[in-house]
């Protein structure tokens, strides 16, 4: 999505003269040498004042930290527990004795989404750094190597990405089973292609700037210049796709999980499931045990995009 | 150009024999006995096998390649094992196809012009509050999941307007337009999640289109403001929009299983669902497969559009 947006950085950078004479500077090419590697640092810093002082990036750092919270320490935010029945009875609509009422079974709506964000929240992170890690390496070594071994590897990444994750997904998982292993698994090879093909390209163009051709002149190895050269000015461009991926994963899980393609604990929380357990009573105005959920997933992936939309202005401001 | 097709249609033949490799693998490298998982611990030897065979598994990696680039070849991927035992797998497909071509069509219809029309409009309105409340809407939409939005509008709409229909599919025999008012709820759905994509690749293309040379002449000739966006703008700002389009086909058709779902629309996704649930590997391999050959065939007819549009794309393929 980044490679088609319009190169001029917009609106963020021109609150601040400073900033905009110092960002203007040509970020990526030649900042390895001497006195412009000061200039780099400052550009970063720059970079992250722009960001801390964005409003989206401040909504989406709020409403991502509320879910972390709930899904480390959910007894902080519910006395109830996810299994817990309510007082209140079953299918009691939101207000005084249940906010977010109760589901059919008698569990408390409100305590099952603070409880249902521990499930997405692990699997979602985790399978995002395994992406990441070996999606960041393949496409650094690519660029940078190229040749026939690239080639191919670029053809299978073309042919991957032209089915739906999704179904890939369900493919995959049919013949592996459904444990959360698998899943992280999935999704983490799932995502690896997008990555390296981002990834990839900006390693080409970095390899093709002076400061490589100085690293090879000076004898340095393959593995030195991928990590020690390269690889410290696409760091904004990995950032970008941590954030971009992670909002990707919390999707897929969300979606797996509400098709059933994911085991756990019958009774435990968790937003896709519990949507998908409840939303048939919607025709019965029974909306609450599936909406809120529902808002839940939304609002834990739009705060994850604007986290990374912001992160993306910023690094191009 | 015609060495360009060539090119373009080996490269979409590679894709092809790169994908039907993988789809062959991914049951040879699963962990264990996959045929035991999916028949569960107490299946009699006689069922065990019957599932070994359904997937493929009671021949070697090769055989199970040639079956498999010969079933994609000749359309035939025999017969289901349990979504409609002893149905070819085919007619399951095709019947799901044309439900899903339907859904796809009708989006197709609504989304295209909303998206390019808001590209368009928030392009020339660059900047302001019009422009970043359009995209940052249809940010966040494109963001949430498809049954998610599909959640909230049965909720919204389906529940409180007569006139919106909860069920994807309208009862057998209803006219064309009893179809298209149950088919509403799923497009606007899927309106909802595309909508700001395209628009805001539409609104880049655009953008560029509008800083060109080209432009700043065909203004300066006094030409109308709508003239030149008919005649110098579109057909360059639309390239990014019809390449994306052509990706995003095969996620139209495939993409949208929980969708499917959530409004009962039998199509491709809930097919691939079916089959997961009655452990009918065939038909759940031919859905993916004929998802991945729609995307195929999407993706080359957008760059060979492209290419038409513009003749210097041609030259991304080595077409001097």
């Amino acid at each position: 999505m980044t490679a088609i947006d319009e190169p001029s950085g917009t609106d963020s950078g021109g609150a601040d003269p400073v900033a905009a004479s110092e960002s203007s500077e040509p970020t990526g090419s030649d900042a390895a040498t001497g006195p412009q590697a000061a200039t780099r640092k400052q550009v970063r810093k720059e970079q992250r004042r722009v960001l801390f002082r964005s409003p989206g990036f401040i909504i989406g750092v709020v409403i991502t930290g509320f879910w972390v919270v709930a899904a480390i320490a959910p007894g902080l935010l519910s006395s109830l527990g996810e299994t817990d029945f309510s007082d209140a009875g079953a299918r009691v609509s939101p207000g005084g004795d249940a906010w977010f009422g109760t589901d059919s079974v008698g569990n408390d709506v409100y305590a099952r989404v603070i409880y249902g964000a521990g499930p997405i929240l692990t699997v979602a992170p985790l399978a995002t750094a395994i992406a990441i890690v070996v999606g960041t390496l393949l496409g650094l070594i690519m660029g940078y190597y190229r040749g026939w071994v690239d080639e191919i590897i670029s053809r299978v990444i073309e042919a991957i990405l032209s089915i739906p994750v999704i179904l890939m997904a369900i493919l995959v998982i049919f013949t592996f089973g459904d444990t959360t292993p698998v899943i992280i698994g999935t999704i983490a090879v799932l995502f690896v292609p997008a990555i390296t093909r981002t990834i990839r390209s900006a390693a080409i163009t970095e390899s093709e700037l002076d400061y490589v051709t100085s690293a090879k002149m000076r004898g340095e190895s393959g593995f030195f210049i991928v990590t020690r050269e390269i690889l410290p000015n696409v760091t904004g461009l990995v950032v970008v796709e941590v954030t971009v991926r992670l909002g990707y994963a919390v999707f897929t899980y969300a979606t797996l999980a509400f098709l059933g393609l994911v085991a756990t604990d019958v009774a435990a929380a968790n937003w896709g499931i519990d949507v998908a357990g409840n939303y048939t009573q919607i025709v019965r105005d029974v909306w609450w045990p599936s909406i809120f959920p529902a808002l839940a997933i939304a609002s834990l992936v739009i705060g994850v995009n604007l986290i990374a939309d912001s992160i993306d202005k910023a690094l191009k401001s | 150009m015609v060495r360009f097709i060539i090119r373009r249609l080996l490269l979409a033949l590679i894709t092809l024999a790169i994908i039907l490799v993988v789809v062959t693998l991914i049951p040879n490298i699963a962990p264990g006995d996959p045929a035991r998982k999916i028949a569960g611990g107490t299946a009699s030897p006689e069922r065990l096998a019957e599932v070994t065979e359904s997937l493929g598994l009671d021949a070697s990696v090769p055989e199970q390649l040639f079956d498999l680039a010969r079933s994609v070849f000749t359309l035939d991927f025999g017969e289901s094992f349990s979504v409609a035992r002893g149905e070819p797998v085919m007619s399951l497909v095709w019947t799901a196809l044309w439900n899903s071509f339907k859904l796809v069509l009708f989006s197709l219809i609504v989304m295209v012009p909303l998206s390019i029309l808001g590209g368009l409009v928030t392009a020339y309105k660059k900047d302001t509050w019009i422009d970043r409340s359009i995209i940052n809407t249809g940010l966040a939409f494109s963001a949430i999941p498809d049954f998610v939005a599909g959640v909230f509008l049965l909720a919204f709409l389906g529940v409180q307007f007569e006139f919106f229909k909860v069920q994807g599919a309208a009862p057998p025999g209803s006219g064309i337009l009893t179809q298209l008012q149950h088919l509403l709820l799923p497009v606007i759905a899927v309106t909802m999640v595309y909508f700001g994509y395209i628009a805001r690749v539409t609104r880049a293309g655009t953008i560029t289109s509008l800083d060109s040379d080209y432009t700043r002449t065909a203004f300066m000739r006094g030409l109308s403001t709508s003239g030149v966006f008919r005649n110098h703008v579109a057909r360059n700002a639309l390239q990014p929009t019809v390449a994306v389009l052509g990706t995003q086909l095969g996620y139209l058709f495939g993409g949208m299983v929980a969708l499917e779902v959530v409004f009962e629309y039998r199509g491709i996704g809930n097919l691939v669902i079916d089959a997961v649930e009655g452990s009918d590997y065939p038909v759940l391999r031919a859905g993916v497969l004929v998802v991945a050959i729609i995307y195929m065939l999407a993706t080359l007819t957008a760059d060979l559009v492209v290419a038409w549009m513009n003749p210097r794309a041609r030259l991304a393929l080595g077409d001097g």
